[in-house]
């Protein structure tokens, strides 16, 4: 636990829905290391994004904590890479000050922040797009403006709801494989979260999956895949093993099998 | 909205507007309608020409009192809205008052505010103003409660202040129900005016309308009603151009 940069100590939340306690996160222990890619796998309403939620500070667990380079925080807003599940751009702003936001938000100079904004444009393939607003971008640039807004938050740790939930899955895979350079760029811990195994075994070096609700860990898989890491990896007698895994582990917690 | 003053868009219904007023004054013309029944549009225009600088001097008294009335209203709705949304007993206590205070008949008020106030300007302000802060604090209230919050926590993940905040994310998502509003409260506002003078004042186009009425000059009321049509209007395009011009990501939009 000591050289976690970020780690969770028997979390457990609960939301109050009608009146009644609809319990979500069961005792959810987990770490991250320093430069790490993490990803959390899990069906769809199993709590992800709440863990996310609580981690950053947005909600306050009912029991457990959250600690950073082995502080505690208790439950106050700490200024994380989070990236919500929804790109949430906003619609009213073009790229270029969407992107900017962060820096903006602490106090940058508009002039320096943009050109900060601008060098990095290329990295995340958004040059020429600094003055459309989000509703004349692709989806898939939308995300990626979004990422480089996450980017752009001073932190070193990153919290990546479904960046890629709602793409295609061309798109997807082309993302995934940029992703894994972005990450090796920045060099930042990475919490990455999906209801797809492959994308998870692609990136990550660990995997925790998490139950049906109320979301437990039930499985904590390290991915000892050899990085750089090709596309045709996913062929691989190991990737395989890997996916057999987690697919089992998923049919035994989910009454409805994988998604 | 694509462009503002789309001359293609507005043809058709000037178009039409023209026809009709040929109409009127053909028919006029034709089955010699007296003025007292319906002024024909000729002798409007020459009751327009001819009283042009006592008109003006009216105008000149409504459209102040429009315009104060306006922005007073504006102002009220603002704090009352902002208010509002941030302490929801205020919300309790003061949004049925705001929806009473429209059932009131507003002619009943206005003689109980010259009693109070005179014949001057301030009780036509203030009619002015109760006429137009409802559309404007219902709607900025219903635009407060449809904020975001999902963005709100994302900016406070980015340790943004308050100001950034209410600068990037509450008054953009706001902007489009503050002139939806405005529009509306725009266009009562002259209406308002004018009401008011009519129970009574010193000067305005309302008591410039009862004074021609009693003296049979059925033109110049006329005239006065259209000049009270174009206030309306220009108060309307206005508002329209304000909201063009302080969105620029709706007008992306509909391209
Ligand atoms: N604000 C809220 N109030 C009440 N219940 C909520 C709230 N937010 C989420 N829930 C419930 O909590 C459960 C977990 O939601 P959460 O969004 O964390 O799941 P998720 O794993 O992120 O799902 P998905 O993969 O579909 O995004 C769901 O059953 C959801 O209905
Ligand atoms: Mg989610």
């Amino acid at each position: 636990m000591c050289d976690a940069k970020l780690s969770l100590r028997e979390v457990s939340s609960a939301y109050i829905h009608n009146g009644r306690i609809l319990p979500v996160l069961d005792t959810i222990s987990m770490q991250v290391k320093e430069g790490e890619f993490v990803s959390l796998l899990g069906p769809s309403g199993s709590g992800k994004s709440t863990l996310l939620k609580i981690i950053a500070g947005l909600i306050k667990p009912d029991a457990g904590s959250v600690f950073l380079n082995g502080k505690e925080l208790k439950g106050t807003i700490v200024k994380m890479g989070y990236m919500p599940q929804k790109d949430l751009l906003l619609p009213w702003k073009p790229l270029l000050y969407n992107a900017a936001l962060p820096l903006l938000a602490q106090g940058t100079g508009k002039k320096e922040a943009y050109n900060k904004v601008r060098e990095l444009l290329p990295v995340f393939g958004l040059e020429g797009f600094e003055n459309s607003y989000p509703s004349q971008l692709s989806g898939g640039m939308r995300q990626r403006a979004a990422l480089l807004r996450t980017v752009l938050i001073d932190s070193e740790v990153m919290l990546l709801d479904e960046p890629f939930g709602a793409l295609d899955a061309l798109t997807r895979e082309r993302l995934q494989e940029w992703m894994l350079k972005i990450w090796d760029h920045f060099k930042r811990s990475v919490i990455f979260v999906t209801h797809s195994i492959d994308e998870a075994i692609y990136l990550s070096d660990r995997i925790y999956m998490i139950s049906e609700l109320p979301g437990k860990i039930v499985l904590e898989q390290a991915i000892n895949l050899p990085r750089p890491r090709a596309r045709d990896i996913v062929l691989s007698p190991l990737f395989t093993e890997y996916k057999q895994n987690l697919m089992t582990a998923l049919a035994n917690e989910t009454t409805w099998g994988n998604s | 909205m694509k462009k503002w003053g789309n001359t293609g868009a507005n043809l058709p219904p000037l178009v039409f507007l023209v026809l009709l007023i040929a109409i009127w004054e053909v028919t006029g013309r034709a089955f010699n309608i007296p003025d007292h029944i319906l002024p024909a549009p000729s002798s409007i225009g020459k009751a327009l020409l001819n009283n042009m600088p006592l008109l003006w001097l009216h105008t000149k008294m409504t459209i102040t009192a429009a315009s104060v009335g306006l922005v007073l209203a504006v102002f009220v709705a603002l704090v009352l809205s902002v208010l509002m949304n941030r302490v929801k007993m205020i919300k309790r206590v003061f949004y049925p008052l705001l929806v009473i205070s429209q059932t009131v008949p507003i002619i009943a008020l206005i003689p109980i505010m010259i009693i109070w106030f005179g014949f001057g300007l301030l009780p036509k302000i203030l009619v002015v103003t109760l006429v137009c802060f409802f559309p404007l604090s219902v709607n900025l209230t219903e635009g407060l409660e449809n904020v975001d919050n999902e963005l709100i926590d994302l900016l406070k993940v980015m340790k943004a202040g308050p100001w950034r905040i209410f600068k990037s994310v509450q008054m953009p998502s706001v902007l489009p129900y503050f002139f939806s509003g405005l529009k509306i409260s725009a266009t009562y506002s002259v209406m308002g005016a004018v009401i008011a003078e009519w129970l009574g004042a010193r000067a305005g186009l309302g008591i410039y309308m009862t004074r021609a009425m009693h003296s049979y000059s059925y033109s110049s009321f006329f005239a006065a009603i259209f000049i009270v049509v174009l206030l309306s209007m220009s108060l309307f395009k206005f508002t329209e151009l304000l909201a063009w011009l302080s969105m620029p990501w709706n007008r992306i939009k509909e391209e």
